[in-house]
């Protein structure tokens, strides 16, 4: 496993570790059940905060990523369908969010859109 | 466990009263203490000490209240303080051994370690050492003696780079589960590297104390023309400098309308600003 963490990008360093690690699970980049490396360890490694590590991994517990046994560390959990299909759903929003962006700019309305897309789809 | 609670600590001077402060070191964490000179640091790492009397409050180390408590403490405290007290005709391996006879948990074994890991010259007289070895060995001494609770005032001042970085190297090294740190010190940029909480002393009052990443999250640079920065909301804008060709302000991240681009502040703009403000 791979964490970058980089200290001039305007990402809070949790959510660059949390992000990475969600990723890689449902990414399947980390196999499931797969131990990970204790919060210490990590937060020594990478030269970051105890707490800003245990915040990471407390918000990837939560939302399922993955699971601790006391005692015992954290461990990546079962690759769940349905977080994978929201985080797919999610990251289409972005890339839209960044179309329509661009579509404001060059002066295209939604029919401009969805008639490009259409087009594009219909040729592939 | 913590490792330090204060509670309502006040000390009263004819010219500067400290506190009241409230703070705490939890267990396995490092705590950097900031501020201006003169803004109570020493005075309070002194209460903390049993150095001075405090006029007022509670202070507890390790889960035992001081002063009372402190005598049986004191093993359990590695102290590093900006001057150290080591007669310098005596060399590093002589004043082991004074150390060896004074305290009870002594470990010559992890004085050599560190005496190695630091290379310094275990036969040579002190006085023939720079300001950055004495540091060191002040260090190597105060982690020689199987200390939960790390105290360091000013440790790092004067000292190039390069000693710096072993210094704080050996600082995150130690602590773990079972250890703390309290690291006072001018050089914000060192502890931005290594604490997990900041507390902020600003003429004798705790400004702020909060976990380091959660401060700098929550602030922001943000630069602008003049006109812009007159739109955003005032209570966002910790500190601003205007400048002929543009402005720049230090800001509170969730304040600023969203799509604005605010870049990241280092811990030490932040204190300045927040110095400026008071």
């Amino acid at each position: 496993m791979n964490l970058m963490i980089s200290n001039s990008s305007g990402q809070p360093i949790y959510e660059q570790i949390y992000r990475q690690i969600k990723d890689l699970v449902l990414g399947g980049g980390l196999a499931e059940h797969q131990p990970l490396p204790s919060i210490r360890l990590l937060a020594k490694d990478l030269r970051i905060s105890v707490i800003t590590t245990k915040r990471a991994y407390e918000e990837l517990e939560r939302e399922g990523l993955i699971y601790t046994v006391p005692g015992k560390g954290s461990f990546v959990a079962e690759r769940n369908a349905q977080l994978v299909r929201e985080e797919h759903l999610r990251q289409i929003e972005t890339h839209m969010d960044a179309i329509a962006q661009l579509a404001q700019r060059c002066g295209l309305d939604n029919k401009d859109l969805m008639e490009m897309f259409s087009i594009l789809h219909l040729e592939d | 466990m913590n490792a330090i609670e204060l509670k309502g600590l006040t000390k009263t001077y004819s010219t500067f009263q400290l506190g009241p402060i409230d703070l705490t070191l939890p267990m396995g964490t490092i705590m950097g203490l900031v501020g201006e000179n003169g803004a109570g640091k020493s005075t309070t790492i002194k209460a903390i000490l049993d150095l001075i009397r405090p006029t007022a409050g509670q202070i507890t180390l390790l889960g035992q209240k001081t002063p009372e408590h402190f005598p049986a403490l004191k093993e359990e405290i590695g102290v590093v303080l900006d001057s150290q007290p080591f007669p310098t005709f005596l060399t590093a391996d002589e004043l082991g051994r004074l150390m060896a006879a004074a305290l009870r948990n002594w470990e010559p074994e992890t004085y050599s370690a560190y005496l190695a890991r630091l290379h310094l010259p275990a036969r040579q007289p002190l006085k023939e050492f720079s300001r950055g070895m004495v540091m060191k060995l002040a260090l190597a001494t105060a982690l020689s003696h199987r200390a939960r609770l790390l105290i360091l005032d000013e440790a790092t001042s004067g000292l190039d780079p390069m000693v710096r970085q072993e210094i704080l190297d050996i600082l995150y090294d130690f602590c773990d589960e079972e250890h703390a740190i309290l690291i006072s010190s001018h050089i914000v940029s060192d502890l931005e590297k290594i604490c997990d909480y900041i507390a902020f002393l600003h003429e004798g009052k705790l400004l702020l104390a909060d976990e380091k990443d959660r401060l700098l999250e929550r602030h922001g640079l943000l630069k602008l023309s003049a006109e812009a920065l007159d739109q955003l909301p005032q209570e966002a804008i910790l500190s601003k400098r205007l400048y002929h060709y543009g402005a720049e302000a230090l800001v509170r991240r969730d304040l600023i309308p969203a799509g604005v681009p605010v870049e990241r502040i280092t811990l030490e703009e932040l204190i300045v600003a927040l110095a400026r403000r008071d």
